[in-house]
């Protein structure tokens, strides 16, 4: 056994050696360094630059997949329409619990027929609405299902704005494209749009650190011992 | 100036540094965590409105009113109805577990027609209007054949609307052979027809009785309505009612009751004979129902007096004769004492002599149609459709004696004597055509193999089951009902209960595959089938039919969901003073009060094979669903082997072990079984569970265990045709 052990610390040594010989150390010595360095260093910026535009630029294109929603609803045009703002047709049910996207029962009051020109409210009148087809809409606040989130205690009981953590989504007249990121299959508009995960606005991103902000400043009960802040449980049941 | 390898190197640092002064790594881990979680086997909760529909569940004869919790359009959970008559919120493990038969893979999906060989699995898809057309054909050739009578059905029930339909359907296409699964309530309505002069099934005010003394009934395995049932045990529980279970086994019952009376197998009658013995030699019986000066009574009287001392009874029973003397005192001298039987879940019939003795007790006590007692029911009374046309062949079809005798000349009395149909068709009594519907008798009727040659006779066979079933399997055409959650129908509880209730069960969901309604299926065949049979089915379709027929009752159905309304489910009959006949016009008496011979040769069958029931496993229709399977223990079922239960000292005289492997014998076949020891049981009895050893259904259930039903027999009570078999002669050798 000693034998391989004591020829392989031969081999390696030697090499040492020569590589001490003809590189670094040697190399300053002799003065030829400045090409070579200038190579290593070129060779590192190359690698470095192209890195940097592979991780801002290149993999969020690849990361995340467009879709176009099914059908392109104006909201700008809705809210105008209807008296109880976002609560009109995004309502709570009887029994607190919040029904989330409407769904055709909610729409056919009005466009059971075709009203106006647009093609869109055709496409959803004829493809939906006539074949009683629900639209698969694409939900860009989408949450995994291991988070419990209760609309009812955040709009009714703290009292919080639509806006605040959905944005002026009320104001748009064209739908965003849908991101779906590869991996996960959720929306971009969780990490938000930014891919370094910076926002400006609240409603910028839903992770669970940006629903942690709030809670750690506004919720009153530290329920946690461990971390002295709200249990995980409050939302992971 | 060269490229070397520190180049190289050198990129690979800068890219790794660019790398990681990127969010690329870090997003890519947090998506990473989050892509674990979505794996395509974890379930994902529906999203929805939430909602309830009340309806009632059909898996049992129970009749309970269940409440479905729905997400959006998917069901998510089966609860009990609070404020129910029959299970008050509560409900049981299969009832819970009725969403696996809705959403499961045993589903028949489409009307099939078989391909292959009879059980061989292979079907073609046909639509509707094929087979309802070739069914009718079937139908419409045979009549002209003249052979109309030569049609049958066998129904899981013969209660309610659909299967009333059916056998309307038969009565008026010409044939008598309506049967239903066999229970104990066609021995209780023999018993009925002799002591009480009509028939009826019996009902037990069981919640006001205060002393409850069970022949072997499974109170807690479920008998009758099991939800039901659970509760009354709490309820004798809370008010310190005492309960009596005499049974060779320690049952769950057993081992619930106040006093658990080990009994030789088979010697109830006796038992029930002794007390009746005791009770009239100190005059401890209440004159409301028996006459001291009726006929009836002298006879009885004369019979128990002479021969059914407790000296005698215990050289039959094994019972301790000072045990009687104590046990029929306090049964009399109880303020509403009633006595019940019908073994496990009363599935099985019991011989009339048993079934005699038994209601003699509730006589003698006083009890019969008072409160804490015993009611004679009538069927329920909702269903009164306008009377039909008979054409001349449909006449003389009708008027054919029925196939298992049933209502002719020595069984008179009884209206359905399926356990008689194997033995029936295989000694040549013909049937053409056979209806199968909400049952599996391929699988739940006794000697599966004397069944199975009898469906071979068959020549075609009609399965109107939900589920790819031991049945259904066996069939020639499946014309898939749907679920009881998919569908509208009445469903009437008369499990045991003194005041019967009629539930609607109601669709919970649309239905999931291309099924359709047995009773709109029965409705199309009979409008192919022509004039006069489509005359009498004057509906459009089952719905108009089951509205009709509930009349101004529909809409409180709609709303509560049930009725109790006696003039609407069932009168309980008022039994006159002096009514009760004690020896019914039976002119031999000991025919009625003998031990049943059970089949074998002791000598190479020395042991005794005694089927038992257990609230875990479904033995009806419906089978075990996963959930329910998972809760059977590991002394019942392991792995796919099945757990005999013998005493220690039977294991012993065997040479077995427990966990041990052993062949187990009976003259009606062999099957391999792994050995329990239990104290509880009796020495030379081995006990088997019912409900296992599927050969259909999902890999949660078939293959899984023995069907005892492969290893018993039938054995006809001489007295009135019902099967008195309550086991059968066994061997156990070690494998
Ligand atoms: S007892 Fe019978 S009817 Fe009641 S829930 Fe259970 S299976 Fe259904």
């Amino acid at each position: 056994m000693s034998k391989p052990d004591d020829k392989t610390t031969g081999i390696s040594a030697g090499t040492d050696s020569t590589e001490a010989g003809s590189s670094s150390a040697g190399g300053i010595e002799k003065g030829q360094g400045n090409g070579d360095s200038g190579f290593v260093i070129l060779f590192f910026i190359i690698g470095f630059v192209a890195s940097l535009i592979i991780g801002w630029v290149v993999f969020p294109k690849l990361l995340y997949s467009q879709k176009a929603q099914p059908i392109d609803f104006n909201h700008a045009l809705h809210l105008e329409a209807v008296s109880d703002g976002c609560e009109s047709c995004h309502l709570f049910r009887e029994d607190g619990t919040y029904a989330g996207v409407p769904s055709n029962a909610q729409c056919v009051d009005c466009h059971q027929e075709v009203q106006g020109d647009s093609p869109e409210e055709k496409k959803f009148v004829e493809e939906y609405v006539a074949k009683e087809r629900e639209v698969p809409w694409l939900v860009y606040s989408k949450q995994p299902d291991c988070v419990f989130f209760s609309h009812a205690a955040h709009v009714k009981k703290a009292g919080m704005e639509c806006i605040t953590c959905h944005g002026p989504i009320g104001e748009s007249t064209s739908l965003q494209v849908y991101e779906e990121n590869r991996i996960t299959g959720y929306s971009r508009n969780i990490w938000g749009k930014n891919i370094a995960g910076i926002k400006r606005e609240p409603w910028d991103r839903m992770k669970m650190d940006d629903c942690a902000e709030c809670h750690e400043k506004e919720a009153g009960k530290r329920s946690s011992v461990q971390t002295d802040k709200e249990a995980c449980f409050v939302c992971h049941k | 100036m060269k490229i070397d390898r520190r180049c190289f190197l050198s990129l690979g640092i800068g890219g790794a540094a660019g790398i990681a002064l990127s969010p690329l790594p870090w997003k890519l881990a947090d998506d990473s965590a989050i892509w674990t979680q979505m794996w395509p086997w974890t379930p994902v909760p529906a999203d929805g409105e939430v909602t309830y529909v009340k309806s009632a569940c059909t898996l049992c004869p129970g009749g309970c009113g269940i409440s479905v919790r729905k997400v959006g359009n998917r069901a998510v959970k089966i609860e009990g109805v609070e404020g129910h008559p029959v299970n008050d919120g509560g409900i049981c493990p299969l009832g819970l577990s009725g969403l696996q038969l809705l959403y499961g893979p045993t589903r028949v999906k489409t009307p099939l027609k078989r391909a292959g060989e009879r059980g061989e699995g292979k079907w073609i898809k046909i639509s509707w209007e094929e087979a309802i057309a070739e069914v009718a054909k079937k139908l419409g050739d045979l009549r002209e054949k003249g052979e109309s009578n030569s049609v049958a059905c066998i129904s899981g029930s013969d209660k309610g609307t659909v299967p009333s339909l059916f056998k309307r359907f038969l009565s008026v296409y010409g044939s008598p052979n309506f049967m239903r699964m066999p229970s104990i309530q066609d021995s209780y309505e023999i018993a009925n027809s002799i002591s009480l002069g009509f028939i009826a099934q019996s009902g037990f005010d069981l919640e006001h009785a205060d002393f409850i003394l069970s022949f072997g009934s499974g109170l807690i395995e479920g008998w009758g309505s099991p939800v039901r049932m659970i509760r009354a045990n709490s309820s004798w529980r809370k008010a310190g009612i005492k309960v009596v279970q005499v049974e060779s086994r320690l049952s769950n019952s057993a081992a619930k009751s106040d006093k658990w009376i080990p009994i030789n197998p088979g010697t109830e009658y006796a038992l029930a004979l002794g007390l009746a013995h005791v009770i009239i030699r100190e005059s401890l019986y209440r004159n409301d129902f028996v006459h001291a000066g009726a006929l009836g009574f002298i006879r009885f009287r004369d019979l128990v007096l002479s021969n059914y001392s407790p000296d005698s009874v215990e050289k039959i029973t094994g019972i301790k004769k000072e045990t009687i003397e104590a046990l029929a005192v306090d049964f009399a001298r109880s303020g509403r004492p009633v006595a019940i039987c019908g073994r496990g879940h009363g599935k099985a019939q019991s011989s009339l002599g048993e079934l005699l003795a038994v209601q003699a007790l509730n006589a003698l006590a006083g009890n019969i149609g008072k409160e804490g007692g015993v009611f004679a029911v009538n069927d329920p009374a909702y269903i009164a459709w306008p009377a039909y046309q008979v054409d001349e062949a449909g006449a003389a079809g009708i008027k054919k004696e029925r196939i298992d005798g049933a209502g002719n000349g020595k069984y008179g009395l009884a209206k359905s004597l399926t356990n008689r149909f194997a033995g029936a068709v295989n000694s040549g009594l013909p049937v053409s055509l056979l209806f199968v519907l909400e049952s599996n008798p391929v699988y739940s009727l006794p000697d599966t193999k004397a069944v199975k040659d009898a469906f071979k006779k068959i020549p075609f066979i009609v399965s109107f089951s939900s589920f790819m079933d031991d049945t259904a399997l066996n069939s020639d055409l499946i014309l898939p009902n749907h679920v009881y959650l998919e569908r509208y129908e009445d469903v009437p509880a008369t499990a045991g209960l003194s005041k019967p209730v009629v539930s609607l069960a109601r669709p919970v969901v649309s239905p999931q595959f291309n099924t359709k309604h047995a009773g709109d299926v029965i409705i199309l065949i009979a409008k192919e089938v022509g004039s006069p049979v489509s005359d009498a089915f004057p509906w459009d379709d089952y719905q108009a039919c089951l509205e009709g027929t509930a009349g101004d009752k529909w809409k409180m159905l709609n709303e509560e969901g049930f009725s109790s309304d006696p003039a609407f489910t069932a009168q309980a009959v008022n039994t006159s003073p002096g009514k009760f006949d004690l020896s019914g016009g039976v002119a031999d008496l000991s025919i009625l009060f003998t031990p049943v011979n059970l089949e074998g040769d002791p000598k190479a069958y020395p042991l005794l094979l005694l089927p038992y029931d257990s609230f875990r496993i479904a033995n009806g229709y419906i089978g075990d669903p996963p959930f329910v399977i998972k809760t059977v223990e590991d002394t019942v079922l392991k792995g796919k082997d099945i757990l005999v239960e013998i005493n220690p000292a039977t294991a012993s005289a065997n040479g077995l072990s427990a966990g041990s492997y052993a062949i187990l014998k009976t003259p009606k076949g062999s099957a391999r079984v792994k050995i329990n020891l239990f104290d509880g049981i009796m020495p030379g009895l081995v006990a088997m569970p019912r409900g296992l050893g599927h050969t259909a259904y999902d890999n949660y259930l078939a293959g899984k265990g023995i069907n005892v039903n492969e290893l018993i027999g039938t054995l006809e009570d001489p007295a009135s045709g019902l099967d008195a078999a309550w086991g059968i002669r066994a061997n156990l050798i070690k494998a």
